[in-house]
């Protein structure tokens, strides 16, 4: 085995980059890889309570960096999947406690072991976002279909091409369709004009994000989620296999007006 | 890809129009009064060589995917040369 590395970063905080690794790693495993998933967010970890996977941290990735430990016993197996790992972030330090060598090291260790390596990168363009991206052979930037989002997007993407990591491919995360067919929000189509990168994912606005985050149960788990299944697609692709994009649909339009209506009067 | 709907455009067009002059902007890292110091120094060079117009110039920044160009769009004046014709 030699496996891939898939950075997923954003420049732009809050746009879904660690609920994008939580998936993309679930709906890997659900293929049937090895996986493993870097939280590379260090002192503000979350994806090990995405995960559902919080109460099972011993050994962190500052650990593995110094020494503590092996990198076997930093990697928290999944119970619900056969081989789906996280390593998680240390809370309690801060970014300058690895160094791009450092990722690239770990994960060099790991590359013989696993089919994949997802590693969440934190926001902003400093030293955390350098860490993530060291070690990547293919990065994933994540925005939503909003001016901040694209705008921080478009440098991400300029920095991942100076650092001769590139061309990144993209992901439009939560797009609301009744808000796009009403001509208030970009279109994936826009997005993918003005960024100029490949497409490899559209993720619909979806509440049941939220409350499979309360619970720590990705929606990828849940075979009946279309979101889910917006996940498992970007997956294939990094697979190599052609899926064509989902229509989303409007069912935020109109029918839930008209629900929203008869809600009030009963109320 | 697939065709996302996109009757009756608003206040997305506005973003879309928005983005293209602030992502130029980023990108080269030249501002508006940058962009027009510069066409000013050009013309004169230009203008040393070749009669020009100076209001018939066009200088600006375009982008064929991520790569970004400076195109400009000089008509010389042809009227001198045809005199000595």
């Amino acid at each position: 085995m030699a496996a891939i590395v898939v950075t997923i970063t954003s420049g732009k905080g809050g746009v879904g980059k660690t609920t994008t690794t939580a998936n993309l790693a679930v709906a890997l495993a659900e293929d049937g890889f090895k996986v493993v998933c870097i939280d590379g967010d260090i002192g503000l970890r979350n994806l090990d309570v995405v995960l559902g996977l919080e109460n099972r941290i011993v050994y962190d990735l500052v650990d593995i960096v110094e020494n503590r430990c092996r990198i076997r016993q930093a990697m928290i197996r999944d119970k619900r999947l056969e081989e789906l790992y996280l390593i998680p972030a240390a809370q309690t330090r801060d970014k300058s406690a690895v160094s791009p060598s450092d990722m690239i090291r770990v994960c060099d260790e790991l590359r013989s072991e696993v089919d994949y390596i997802i590693i969440d990168s934190p926001a902003g363009i400093e030293r955390g976002f350098r860490n993530t991206i060291a070690p990547a052979d293919i990065i994933l930037v994540v925005t939503n279909p909003e001016v901040s989002a694209v705008r921080d997007a478009d440098r991400i993407i300029g920095l991942v091409e100076a650092e001769e990591k590139g061309p990144a491919k993209l992901i439009i995360n939560r797009v609301n369709p009744g808000l796009t067919k009403r001509g208030d929000m970009l279109t994936p189509e826009d997005v993918v004009e003005l960024l100029a990168i490949e497409l490899i994912g559209v993720i619909p606005d979806d509440e049941n994000v939220v409350i499979s985050t309360n619970r720590g149960q990705p929606v990828a788990l849940d075979p009946k989620s279309k979101t889910g299944q917006a996940f498992k697609n970007i997956a294939k692709r990094l697979q190599g296999q052609t899926v064509p994009f989902m229509q989303l649909e409007d069912k935020g339009d109109f029918m839930s007006k008209v629900a929203g209506l008869f809600k009030q009067g009963g109320d | 890809m697939a065709a996302w709907g996109k009757p009756n455009r608003q206040s997305a067009d506005e973003a879309k129009e928005r983005l293209k002059l602030v992502l130029i902007h980023d990108r080269t890292d030249l501002s508006q009064d940058e962009l027009s110091t510069m066409k000013n120094e050009l013309l004169a060079v230009i203008s040393r060589h070749v009669e020009i117009d100076p209001e018939l110039v066009k200088i600006s920044m375009s982008h064929d995917g991520r790569e970004q160009k400076l195109t400009a769009d000089i008509p010389l004046k042809t009227s001198h040369r045809r005199k000595i014709g």
